[in-house]
């Protein structure tokens, strides 16, 4: 027995079926009891207001757009070095949800930020590096869409996602260099962490987790929807051929 | 030394299209593939050069041995035919381009610009790169297509040439070129249904 | 190798537009600058670093799909990828000669349109050792993307779209050069930095586009 065998379509399709609908509900209840708890148990900041709440839609959205670009990157590279197909379409399934969870720390971000520093946007280093990350989603699924055969994709996306990695790593260092060149001192900080309090910080855990096993969920779906596809072309195949 | 092809499957797209495919070619020998378009030929040849992995099978005996000759001759149209061929020639570490000329009745168009040239005198050049690349084995898909009767024949003797020397070529063609050639039909290799999917996509069934 | 760097620079020469599609290119997004944010010379020449480099870049991407694409259309790729030179070898040829009739040639024009642009007196020298350490990065890079989209059918824009978010180190570390030494500052930490990524993208990257152009051709 070893984690491998769940590399198997087959088997991998038999393991995380029953677990879907069970895995979707509890991210759906984590998420509503995060968002309830957060939004109407928990006091309003005494310098942000109510305005703080947003920081349960935000920062969860934001962790997975970074960690479902670290997924991508070791599922691509299981595929690369054992080639398990189910490795390379979870990559595929995981960039529209990293892509839209980019796109939503963005938004809530961009509604955050309007009352606080009055303006909707900034070029701090934070916002620019998440602003790039979509971009290398965008090319990363735009990749997947233009090739046809499956494993040529495949391979090529899970190149293209390791020196991405590489080069988003890079343009992080590059934009915080950037930003301390253009504005000196007037630093956007957004380092809620440490001083947010414990009340805020339980609901918080709590949408996190939801959001991870939505991410889960969505990315599980995904590999769902992808293996079939495979399989349907496979039995295509078979049908040319006899 | 040999070119060993053992119990080869190749893929196209994915999908197996030959299976069990072998055969020893010795130096001074001539193989013709033959076989009904889209049998496969192209795939194995590309295969055999090294530009697409086998599924299943070993090729040995290829490597930095093999001269391969496509349906398109990667003719640069801007450069003049000794120009094209002095590529090559430098690419492979050949010094001496006169040889392929003067084989294949390029001498007169030498400083011709490669784009002028007929689709014939383009093949024509296209299959003198193989005498300047010092190559033993030659490979060739359809090496013949759009040349005449007398390019035909400058052709075969070049191949003459080639194996007399010791060198071995390997080609998928239809025209008889009144070579002393083993003759390989790829009919019977066509990838069986069952024995192929075996391995293609298996698991996902 | 040599033979094969010798023969794109006579293919870039011969065929035209090598050189001169992306001089003026660059020429052209440098003209356009003043006539979208006003004729105003203190804005243009504080705006005058980063819009050189941007459209250095711009010319940069408009001529990379061309490094593969006609050798991959006339079976040259697969005959090279045959030949006794190593892939990664022809990858770095393809690029160093993208960066001779590209990349060069906007570097050695760059001080010109600077002065279209109003650029501070001090600026010339870095804007130059910027360009010219940058540029290769910028070929070397795109020499990836042009592999990776060498099999697609108008790749063009999908080029674009995997290349420029791989450009954004080298074009911030660049700029910033030429900015501070525009304005007089000190320009050794991002110059170390851009150095850092054109010699790591040339160590590095040919072997990912060897591998990305193998797996293109089978």
């Amino acid at each position: 027995m070893s984690i491998w065998q769940y590399a198997n379509p087959k088997k991998f399709m038999e393991t995380t079926g029953p677990l879907l609908p069970w895995i979707g509900a509890a991210s759906l209840t984590c998420i509503v009891t995060g968002l309830v708890w957060g939004f109407f148990f928990t006091p309003d900041d005494y310098r942000q207001g109510s305005t703080v709440k947003i920081i349960y839609l935000h920062v969860p959205s934001a962790l997975m757009a970074i960690n479902a670009w670290f997924m991508m990157l070791v599922a691509s590279l299981i595929w690369l070095i054992r080639r398990h197909h189910v490795s390379a379409l979870a990559a595929k399934a995981a960039a529209p949800v990293g892509a839209t969870m980019t796109v939503i720390a963005l938004i809530t971000g961009a509604i955050w930020g309007q009352p606080m520093w009055g303006t909707w946007w900034a070029w701090d280093p934070r916002l620019t590096s998440f602003l790039v990350l979509f971009l290398f989603y965008l090319g990363y699924m735009a990749l997947w869409g233009a090739i046809e055969n499956d494993d040529t994709a495949a391979d090529l996306t899970s190149i293209l996602c390791l020196v991405g990695s590489v080069f988003a790593v890079l343009s992080r260092y590059a934009v915080n260099f950037w930003n301390q060149g253009l504005h000196q001192g007037a630093s956007l900080s957004l380092d809620k962490e440490e001083n947010v309090s414990d009340v805020f910080y339980y609901p918080l855990l709590v949408s996190i987790g939801g959001f991870i096993l939505l991410f889960v969920f969505l990315v599980f779906l995904g590999t769902h929807t992808e293996i079939r596809a495979r399989r349907t072309r496979a039995l295509l195949a078979r049908e040319r051929m006899s | 030394m040999d070119l060993i092809v053992s119990d080869l499957t190749v893929t196209r797209g994915g999908v197996p299209v030959l299976e069990g495919v072998g055969f020893v070619l010795r130096p001074g020998q001539a193989l013709v593939l033959r076989g009904p378009n889209g049998a496969g030929k192209t795939t194995l040849l590309r295969t055999i050069a090294g530009l697409q992995p086998a599924l299943k099978g070993s090729v040995s005996g290829a490597e930095d041995r093999i001269a391969y000759a496509a349906h398109a001759d990667g003719i640069k149209q801007v450069l003049t035919v000794a120009e094209n061929l002095r590529l090559w020639a430098d690419v492979f570490g050949q010094a001496d381009i006169q040889p392929a000329l003067e084989a294949f009745n390029l001498v007169e168009l030498r400083d011709r610009a490669a784009g002028s040239l007929s689709a014939g005198q383009k093949r024509r050049l296209g299959l003198a790169r193989l005498m300047v690349t010092g190559r033993p084995v030659w490979v060739l898909d359809e090496p013949t297509v759009s040349l005449d009767v007398a390019s035909v024949a400058l052709f075969a003797d070049a191949v003459r040439l080639h194996l007399a020397g010791g060198g071995s070529a390997l080609m998928a063609t239809h025209i008889d070129l009144g070579l002393e050639a083993e003759v390989l039909d790829v009919t019977p290799h066509k990838a069986v249904l069952t024995n192929a999917l075996e391995d293609f996509d298996e698991a996902f069934l | 190798m040599i033979a094969l760097l010798l023969r794109d620079l006579r293919l870039a020469v011969r065929a035209g537009g090598g050189f001169g599609l992306g001089l003026a290119f660059f020429l052209i997004v440098v003209v356009l600058v003043p006539f979208g944010v006003g004729p105003e010379s203190g804005l243009l020449s504080v705006i005058a670093p980063g819009v050189l480099w941007i459209g250095a870049l711009l010319a940069c991407l408009l001529s990379l799909d061309r490094i593969f694409a006609l050798d991959w259309e006339d079976g040259s790729l697969d005959l090279l990828a045959t030949a006794p030179v190593p892939l990664e070898g022809i990858v770095t040829v393809k690029a160093l000669a993208h960066w001779l009739t590209t990349g060069l040639p906007l570097v050695l024009a760059a001080p010109a349109l600077g002065i279209l642009l109003s650029l501070p007196q001090g600026g010339y020298l870095w804007l130059v050792v910027s360009l010219a350490l940058g540029t290769p990065a910028l070929s070397v890079i795109g020499t990836f993307g042009a592999a990776l989209t060498v099999g697609i059918k108008r790749g063009g824009l999908l080029l674009s779209l995997l290349v420029l978010p791989l450009y954004v180190p080298t074009l911030i570390f660049g700029a910033e050069v030429a900015r501070r030494g525009a304005e007089g500052f000190e320009v050794m930490t991002p110059l170390l930095m851009l150095g850092g990524i054109t010699f790591g993208a040339l160590a590095l990257l040919p072997f990912a586009s060897a591998a990305v152009l193998r797996i293109n051709l089978r």
